[in-house]
């Protein structure tokens, strides 16, 4: 199991890096858990809230699930498995731990933590907090719990990556404006009134922004590519999780 | 770091989805409105260093070759020498990476017709604005530019009370084939035009529909739909007054040749109607053209009727 899957602060994202699940199936030892811990920081928020809401697992419990299916998911190699002309990874990811779960008593017994299957570093807290006030969901709204977990993932891991890269550039300003009026509550800002109150003209103010989500947006869909299954994947994830028609 | 909320989440895929167009000039910053045939931004534009509304078309209509952008951007201009205080001329045209057509605009702090309607209950003075509607069409069709999409959601009332007729996006330049943004209409990549059916239902022109030709008087018979839609927001079903009623039928006549020719014609038809002078819409009977003569001279009978009063008090007292 690769090491702790926490914040990304300082990392570099290439455009152009081979999909994720190619780097698990055929790269070498230290590329498969760079590319598993990679997939894993992208997924385990989706898991541990589809477990708690579909599965209606108690937080406890849900911890060790979302760990446990990580883990046996690296040990016994269930991507491998995955065929992108079948389905989307997305919804392979999905089915798998519907069965993990499903067989969670014989799961749990047969992944034995430690002996090569350190266990993740997640802030459950955290996540678990993010779910305050949730519905359980029925079966038929699933697919749906699921990709609205995976973008909520997604973006975070962006707006992190989009934060480290303009710190390490000195551009901090650039991302305070972003955050100012993309991360706020809405209506609440306006370009003429952030320009006051960072002392810029509004015209840096848009430009600070467009630049902003500009980088965003090529981070979001760098990390997308990355972890779809082909080309064609990525592109109807794109059209679908954010719109994007890139044909 | 905390998971974003579900309403950040929501706003940054709006932010994801802006179009970026390839040059760098202009920079899309949010969705201002949503329409049949493409979404409007607010925009700034860096080398000019001001805001502007940016319409982006649903539909991608082709490839970006030079000669394809060079045919938008001379169509542009015909467009764009529409000087009119009534009309919001195209500033720019250009083709976005994916073969969508985008178009800048000035960018109109008002509000839209039904918010105005909504605000000014006299019937005098929404006909008002629909007359300036009407004069703004009228000096396009002197151009040989014909709208083609006029409807309630195309006109604002800006915050000095001047009336803009909006989203030239669809406007044909007669004899000249599809105008730019011919572009911006519904149709897919090749099948844009002369045939190809823009417009919205409605407020659209027989003939319109049936992507038959059409000229000036399609945009006759959208005028006569948004006066029948200014006169069921003003005033009961059937109590319209009887000349604005025909004005309307003029305008909203099945055939074409049935109509006004132009809305330079419909301007003056309402013209006509607001001072109290007869339209040539409605042949009325002398009972109506007494009626109409009472209330277009009531202030001079008035005073008339006043002096003769008092010149016969006068005369009882003075006996």
């Amino acid at each position: 199991m690769p090491s702790a899957a926490g914040g990304p602060q300082g990392e570099q994202f290439p455009a152009t890096r081979l999909s994720v699940l190619t780097r698990i199936r055929e790269g070498g030892e230290a590329e498969r858990r760079e590319a598993f811990d990679l997939l894993a920081r992208a997924y385990w928020r989706p898991v541990y809230a589809y477990v708690r809401l579909r599965w209606r697992r108690e937080p406890a419990d849900a911890e060790d699930l979302t760990q446990g299916f990580l883990g046996a998911a690296w040990a016994k190699s269930f991507f491998d498995a995955y065929d992108p002309a079948r389905a989307r990874f997305r919804t392979f990811l999905r089915v798998c731990l519907d069965r993990f779960v499903q067989n969670q008593w014989k799961a749990e017994r047969t992944v034995k933590r430690g002996g090569g299957v350190p266990v993740l570093s997640l802030d459950f807290r955290n996540a678990e907090g993010a779910l305050a006030g949730r519905e359980p969901v029925e079966p038929h709204g699933t697919e749906t719990l699921f990709e609205r977990e995976f973008s909520r993932s997604l973006f975070t891991g962006a707006v992190e990556r989009l934060r480290a890269e303009l710190a390490a550039r000195g551009r901090e300003r650039v991302f305070t404006v972003f955050e100012r009026y993309d991360l706020g509550p809405a209506d609440e800002v306006t370009y003429a009134g952030l320009a006051a109150e960072l002392g810029m003209p509004v015209t840096q103010v848009t430009n600070h922004l467009h630049t902003a989500r500009r980088r965003f947006r090529e981070l979001v869909l760098d990390q997308l590519r990355e972890l779809s299954g082909s080309e064609e994947e990525f592109r109807a994830e794109a059209r679908d999780l954010l719109g994007l028609d890139l044909e | 770091m905390n998971p974003l909320s579900d309403a950040t989440v929501g706003r940054l895929r709006a932010v994801t989805a802006l179009p970026d167009p390839p040059d760098a000039r202009y920079t899309l910053l949010e969705v201002l409105g949503e329409g049949g045939m493409g979404t409007v931004y607010r925009g700034h534009d860096t080398l000019l260093d001001r805001e502007v509304a940016v319409k982006v078309a649903h539909a991608a209509v082709g490839p970006g070759s030079a000669a394809f952008t060079e045919r938008l951007r001379a169509e542009a201009r015909v467009l764009a020498s529409l000087e009119h205080p009534g009309i919001v001329p195209v500033h720019d045209v250009g083709v976005l990476a994916d073969g969508r057509v985008f178009q800048v605009m000035k960018l109109v702090h008002g509000e839209t017709l039904e918010a105005a309607l909504s605000r000014h209950p006299e019937l005098d003075r929404r006909l008002g604005i629909l007359e300036r509607v009407a004069d703004a069409v009228a000096f396009a069709h002197r151009r040989g530019v014909v709208h083609r999409d006029l409807k309630p959601s195309n006109i604002m009332v800006g915050d000095f009370g001047e009336v803009l007729v909006l989203d030239w996006g669809v406007a044909k330049v007669l004899g000249q084939g599809e105008a730019s943004a011919a572009a911006m209409g519904p149709a897919p990549a090749g099948m844009t035009g002369p045939g190809a059916v823009v417009g919205t239902p409605g407020f659209m022109a027989p003939e319109q529909a049936e992507a038959g030709a059409l000229d000036q008087r399609a945009d006759v018979y959208a005028l006569g739909a948004l006066l029948a839609f200014v006169l069921a927001a003003s005033v009961a079903t059937g109590a319209a007054p009887r000349p604005l009623r025909a004005i309307t039928e003029r305008c909203l006549a099945r055939d074409p040749g049935a109509r006004y020719v132009d809305a330079t014609e419909v301007a003056e038809e309402i013209r006509r109607f607001r001072s109290g002078a007869r339209v040539l819409a409605h042949r009325e009977g002398w009972r109506e053209r007494l009626g109409r003569g009472i209330r277009r001279y009531r202030t001079p009978i008035v005073l008339v009727v006043a002096y003769l009063a008092m010149r016969v008090l006068v005369a009882i007292l003075g006996r």
